[in-house]
């Protein structure tokens, strides 16, 4: 016996764990750095004390409503597309010959840029779209049809972008969930309703957390669909364009950057309270035993 | 939902899948079965024969393609599972994986609508008879294998079915623990007097649990009998194969004489008795592997010399394969005493060669 057999055993070096340099290289450089560097910017204003850049934006009556703006198509955004999704995907969670051609149908807008689907619904919600052409033709509505260029283009936009991710994430989650539990469920008297009441959507929620926060994050950085689809002087001034006028119209970087260290903080405050809702639930396999 | 019956009966049960090309098969074939109150009837099979298929139909989680299931006066086969109320135990044990052991158990009960009082003392009562009292809090992840199957068990049993379904539960869980739970849900059995549909591929299982056997093939049933009949009286080949028959001999028929025969008095010369009419010039002896007996048989009827070729030990006796002159092999148990290469003289009693048309 010799005494190194005693002490624990130094773990030798592995090199496989050279395999995470690039990434971590890569997030150093595309990601931090960029981020400190915006930070410590944001302390620098212009003129005037280290704060200044945000006693600004908050004092200034066209800059701190953009968060109000923003979360006000975000919230209903994500609500929608999570809200639609999951029933839709609870459907789809059985094999059918439906199944494949639904949810074709449903993600390929997935394949759509924004700048893309903004170019299509101005086409066809605009008010000589087809749609207004369509149902003043055959007297259904006759009125005025106003969905661009105006709140509602923006939130249509948010939805059909939005929707199939959502749709696809809750997919995954629902079948992954091995269906002899409702089936156990239902030999012990549970009707459909309370089969998902009961099984489905506790052993949902962590994933529904999860999908609600990806889906807000997504909309709350609108942009392209803002500005094209809404009326970027008004009611969708939403904080990204706050920050884009500051950058490349006011050539304020530093303000910039600490516009966009509020919209980064205000996510945070979403994401956190709704991941920290998701502890209430259970977290763990959601099978009903040995596979 | 009825509490008890007298009767369950399978009329004609029969559940076709869409196959290959096309064509339909009958993964379940006309089953007709009437189930007494209390009695433990065990569906024997291979993989594939339409066991899973026919407790499926009878939770009703399985539409019928054919026939009809009465729970006495009552026809349920168009119930869905929900207004059945059989309580089901799976193979996998599908617990609920987010809720504890007691909230899975009284899942049931809450489902009927019974006061939260009267679950917990229900409940309390279920763990007891499963032996589980002080694990309701812990969430199924944090349990062995056998406790959840035990937990699956009580949380059929404690809504008080009419009628239990249990599909293979035991195939999960390893020999020794398989033995055990086994002997526990007999011992459930006796102790609720439930009616009890069983399904398993383990013959063991079968005999040592069933008041009657169903011995399954194909989606047709082979035999409907108690242990002791489907043991030692096969009614066909195939159930003869599936019981441990391991000597299958296909010889020439010589003669009939009443339910004997005489076959291949050329050759090794083995009377045996019918089971099955005959049809053709050769038919199929099924002899087990312990009633093949070493020494001489009375007057030397059916007995037969032959070369020990392989020895297997198995404690208080030896799997021997022994070859005779004409170069069949047979299984036969013998004492341990007896070696390789060794000469032996083999027997086997008339009734309990039972000789079957080929098939």
């Amino acid at each position: 016996m010799t005494t190194s057999n005693d002490s624990a055993p130094r773990a030798a070096f592995d090199p496989a764990l050279l395999l995470v340099v690039p990434a971590a290289a890569f997030m150093l450089l595309v990601f931090v750095y960029p981020f400190l560097n915006g930070l410590v910017d944001s302390f620098q204003p212009k003129e005037g004390g280290w704060l200044s850049n945000y006693a600004h934006f908050f004092t200034t009556d066209n800059l701190w409503p953009t968060i109000w703006t923003t979360l006000k198509l975000a919230l209903p955004a994500t609500l929608i597309n999570v809200g639609f999704a999951l029933p839709i995907a609870y459907k789809m969670r059985v094999k059918s010959r439906y199944q494949r051609w639904v949810t074709t149908i449903l993600v390929v807008p997935i394949t759509l840029g924004t700048v893309l689907i903004a170019e299509g619904m101005l086409t066809y919600f605009g008010p000589r779209g087809w749609l207004a052409q369509f149902l003043q033709f055959f007297h259904i509505y006759n009125g005025s049809i106003r969905l661009t260029h105006n709140y509602t283009g923006v939130l249509i936009s948010l939805v059909i972008s939005g929707f199939p991710f959502a749709f696809l994430l809750i997919l995954s989650y629902i079948t992954g969930i091995d269906p002899v539990l409702a089936r156990a469920a239902s030999t012990l008297g549970a009707d459909p309703k309370s089969q998902f009441r009961h099984i489905y959507l506790p052993l949902l929620a962590p994933g529904l957390a999860m999908c609600f926060c990806l889906a807000f994050v997504q909309a709350f950085s609108v942009f392209p669909s803002a500005v094209l689809l809404g009326s970027p002087a008004g009611p969708t001034r939403v904080i990204s364009i706050a920050a884009y006028e500051a950058a490349f119209e006011q050539y304020d970087y530093s303000l910039a950057s600490a516009i966009a260290m509020i919209m980064g903080f205000v996510q945070l405050i979403i994401v956190a309270a709704v991941l920290g809702l998701r502890n209430v639930f259970y977290r763990g396999p959601v099978s009903g035993g040995k596979g | 939902m009825k509490n008890d019956f007298s009767d369950l009966k399978l009329d004609r049960v029969t559940r076709r899948f869409a196959g290959a090309g096309g064509h339909a098969f009958a993964a379940l074939n006309e089953l007709t079965l009437t189930v007494k109150r209390g009695e433990f009837i065990c569906l024997l099979g291979p993989s594939g024969c339409g066991k899973s298929t026919a407790l499926n139909c009878i939770a009703g989680l399985m539409q019928l393609s054919g026939g009809s299931i009465w729970l006495d006066d009552q026809r349920i086969d168009t119930l869905p599972p929900e207004k059945r109320g059989f309580g089901m135990v799976f193979q996998n044990y599908a617990l609920f994986p987010h809720m504890t052991v007691a909230k899975n158990i009284g899942f049931g009960l809450k489902m009927r609508g019974v006061g939260s009082a009267d679950i917990g003392s229900r409940v309390a009562h279920a763990l007891k008879l499963v032996q589980l009292t002080g694990q309701e809090h812990k969430l199924p992840g944090q349990l062995s294998g056998g406790q959840q199957q035990r937990v699956a068990i009580a949380r059929a049993i404690v809504i008080e079915p009419p009628l239990i379904l249990m599909d293979e539960p035991l195939s999960n869980l390893d020999a020794k623990l398989r033995i055990e739970t086994r002997a526990e849900i007999r011992r459930i059995h006796r102790e609720l007097g439930r009616a009890t549909i069983y399904v398993t591929h383990d013959q063991d299982e079968a005999l040592s649990l069933a008041d009657r056997i169903v011995v399954m093939k194909d989606g047709v049933v082979q035999q409907i009998g108690t242990p002791p009949e489907v043991y030692s009286q096969p009614a066909n080949l195939h159930v003869a194969r599936f019981m441990g028959y391991r000597n299958v001999l296909e010889l020439g028929v010589e003669r009939e004489e009443g339910d004997r025969v005489i076959l291949d008095s050329a050759g090794m010369g083995l009377v045996g008795t019918r089971k099955q009419p005959l049809k053709g010039a050769r038919a199929a002896v099924a002899i087990r592997p312990e009633e093949i007996y070493v020494g001489e048989g009375q007057g030397g009827l059916n007995t037969i010399s032959a070369t020990v070729d392989n020895v297997e030990y198995s404690g208080r006796d030896s799997l021997l394969d022994v070859v005779t002159s004409s170069g069949t092999v047979l299984h036969v148990r013998g004492p341990v005493t007896i070696k390789l290469g060794d000469a032996v003289r083999v027997h086997v009693p008339v009734d309990r060669a039972l000789v079957y048309p080929l098939d």
